[in-house]
């Protein structure tokens, strides 16, 4: 099952070697990992999404909060969360595609960044099933380049 | 006042009341080198850095003390690294300081640089690369910290040469504050409650004790619960001498090649109490046909060791000592011991019979030749189980282990994790030095001591009268046995028959050496050599085709072990 992780971390020099290479070491996958700033200085996130049956997500926590630089690991899974993705899609826009590819563009609340004769690139951001849908869409005008940020996620407020 | 960054490691080092240093000078460190006479700290140069880690190692295990070990950058450091392994894999508190390049020149493949701490980040408890000389005591208060707290193990700190030059003002920090690491030490209550309730409900109850034990100075709090509650007791390689090994609840070492006692019992038991051991594979056979009958608790400091290899039913987190004092707190108001000794009885019985059945044994020689088995016996006999033995891979650390009856802590130093052979002879030198007065016998073998075997410049040279027994076979002894029983006899590589004359090495460096060819000698002559003030290499000419026995074969059940 897929798992995402939130890690905050001391932000110093090799911490995000660390967590990767205990992943590499130990035979643990990473799908996406993505590091960030939080508000306190010195504090980084890491949203990390990996695969794995219950065992190896249990060592993969606990190996994290083993790593010194590691300050808190939270599954957040189980928990209530929020989870986002961006993706840029550059992809063919020849005269008589584009406004199919607009329509798509706007029904999935998605903005037009770049546009040229021949090409637009499109930022999406949502849950990991909404990009998925949107890259489904426009393979077949002819998807020219894709970047993925990986999640972020953050718990929801209790309520 | 203003001082260099030398000045602050060795003042540092004296805070940490660090004695010891074993190292090796190099361009990057000479600026340390150039301020050791004006500090309190010994050094001890060694031949070979992988020398100086195992000796820094030795010394920590022997002492309980964290090891110190200084080299220099680029080779330097890379040749330690197979001692920082070791040290991990086994849990050793040990400091290692590296030079390294000038801050300015890092990245740029400058002269004898390496990232070190890159290469040592998998193999180390945590590692430092210092670039502010004000960093630095801060770090060196931590680096040992961290050594020692928790679950121990390596710490290495990378000094730039710029660094040990720049200058600032000195102050030691009182204490070490880490948001990010906070060891857990104290055992959750109503889990040390369910362990005593299981402990009672128990019938046929083992334990099976660990380095964590050691690692802990729990020795005494294992013997009282073992012996009060009369609960047999076996215990891993690293485990060896927290429990008397001449006490009758003691089955001797399980797994691999533990006896058909402990495995028996293993096999057997309907509670497993395992404390500070972590489920190796070599102890615990295939795993899922490991205690099957058993409600297994496991006591540990480390969360990660915890359902990493075997499914436990109750699993207590903290210290060996803290959890076994919660233990004996739980259980000792109003304990009846007779009472106790009476529900056990059946299985103690039991245990023993199987003890007595199929005891650790070796078939007498028939050629005449020294069967090695007898050698160590024979160095437990004249040592009455007090010398500190050290050992090296293979053969020599199996027999070592199995017929030295190890009666007291951090009497055992060897490589159980990583398996290194070399290991065995710069260890003792550490231990020697740690302990002057107290005979310490490296067991190895004629593979093995080569490893290191430069180091006896160092022992001759510093008063280090350590005893080398070579139980000399002219095989890679243990991967001849393995070759001989899965692959065939296949011998390939393993006959090392061509080999210095170890009497005139030893002779050769100043040290002592004898030679061994036949059984009557062995006991006069290792006497002699033990009785001696002098480092000496005793070489036991001994059965080359010896096996360990009893064996389960790698991936096999505990139940599954061949026999002598």
């Amino acid at each position: 099952m897929k798992h995402t992780l939130s890690v905050t971390v001391e932000n110093e020099p090799g911490v995000l070697s660390r967590v990767a290479g205990l992943f590499s070491g130990r035979g643990f996958n990473i799908e996406s990992l993505n590091v960030g700033p939080t508000l306190e200085p010195g504090v980084s996130r890491m949203t990390i999404t990996t695969e794995g049956d219950e065992q190896i997500i249990e060592q993969i926590v606990k190996q994290l909060r083993k790593l010194v630089t590691v300050i808190k690991v939270r599954d957040l899974t189980e928990l209530k969360a929020v989870s986002r993705e961006m993706v840029l899609v550059k992809v063919n826009a020849e005269e008589g595609k584009r406004a199919e590819i607009l329509r798509i563009t706007d029904i999935f609340r998605c903005k037009v960044v770049d546009v040229s004769l021949d090409e637009m690139t499109i930022e999406c951001t949502g849950d990991a099933g909404k990009l998925e849908a949107i890259i489904d869409l426009l393979t077949r005008f002819g998807i020219k380049e894709l970047a993925r940020t990986g999640a972020t996620a953050l718990k929801r407020a209790k309520q | 006042m203003q001082l260099t960054g030398a000045q602050v490691l060795l003042k540092c080092l004296e805070k940490e009341a660090v004695k010891t240093v074993f190292g090796f000078p190099g361009g990057a460190v000479i600026d340390i080198y150039d301020e050791l006479p004006n500090f309190s700290i010994e050094h001890i140069l060694v031949r070979h850095e992988q020398g100086a880690i195992h000796a820094a190692d030795g010394y920590a295990r022997a002492t309980g003390e964290v090891g110190v070990c200084l080299v220099t950058s680029g080779p330097g450091a890379t040749n330690a690294v197979t001692g920082i392994a070791t040290a991990y894999m086994d849990s050793i508190p040990v400091v290692i300081f590296t030079g390294q390049v000038p801050t300015p020149l890092i990245g740029n493949d400058a002269f004898q640089e390496v990232d070190i701490v890159g290469i040592t980040r998998p193999c180390t408890k945590h590692n430092y690369l210092v670039k502010d000389v004000r960093d630095l005591a801060r770090v060196v208060k931590q680096a040992f910290y961290l050594a020692r707290s928790g679950r121990p193990g390596p710490v290495l700190v990378d000094l730039p040469k710029d660094v040990l030059q720049a200058t600032c003002t000195f102050e030691y920090p009182r204490n070490v504050r880490m948001r990010s690491y906070n060891p857990n030490m104290r055992p959750h209550a109503g889990q040390t409650r369910k362990v005593a309730r299981l402990l009672q409900e128990a019938e046929r109850p083992l334990i099976y004790s660990g380095g964590g034990v050691l690692s802990a100075r729990a020795h005494r709090e294992l013997t009282w619960l073992a012996r009060r509650l009369s609960i047999p007791v076996t215990s891993t390689l690293m485990g060896l001498g927290a429990f008397p090994g001449d006490d009758e609840l003691w089955l001797g070492m399980l797994g691999m090649h533990g006896t058909y006692a402990a495995n028996m019992a293993v096999n057997n038991c309907d509670l497993l109490l395992a404390i500070g051991a972590r489920f190796d594979d070599r102890v615990t056979g295939k795993v899922n046909t490991f205690a099957p009958k058993a409600t297994i608790v496991h006591v540990d400091i480390d969360p990660t060791s915890i359902q990493k290899n075997v499914a436990v039913h109750v699993p207590l987190v903290a210290d060996c000592k803290s959890a076994l004092s919660a233990l004996k707190e739980e259980l000792e108001p109003g304990l009846d011991v007779p009472a106790w000794q009476e529900k056990h009885e059946t299985w103690v019985k039991q245990v023993r019979s199987w003890a007595e059945e199929h005891p650790l044994t070796y078939a007498p020689s028939e050629n005449g030749r020294i069967k090695p088995q007898f050698v160590v016996e024979k160095i437990y006999e004249i040592t009455k189980g007090e010398a500190i033995i050290a050992t090296e891979v293979g053969q020599n650390q199996m027999w070592a282990a199995q017929f030295y009856r190890f009666r007291t802590p951090n009497s055992f130093l060897s490589s159980g994790g990583l398996g290194t052979m070399g290991y065995g002879f710069p260890a003792a030198m550490g231990a020697q030095k740690a302990f002057p007065e107290k005979l310490v016998i490296n067991i190895a073998g004629d593979g093995s001591i080569q490893m290191c075997i430069q180091e006896m410049a160092t022992v001759v040279c510093n008063n280090l009268p350590v005893k080398i027994v070579i139980l000399n076979n002219g095989y890679l002894g243990m991967v001849r046995q393995w070759q001989e029983l899965f692959y065939k006899k296949n011998y390939c590589q393993t006959c090392m028959d061509a080999q210095p004359d170890f009497v005139r090495l030893a002779e050769a460096y100043g040290a002592e050496g004898y030679r061994i060819t036949e059984t009557k000698d062995v006991e006069p002559v290792l006497r002699e050599a033990f009785a001696s003030d002098k480092p000496a290499i005793v070489d036991v000419r001994v059965e080359k085709e010896e096996n360990v026995y009893p064996m389960v074969p790698a991936g096999a059940s505990l139940t599954e072990m061949l026999l002598v």
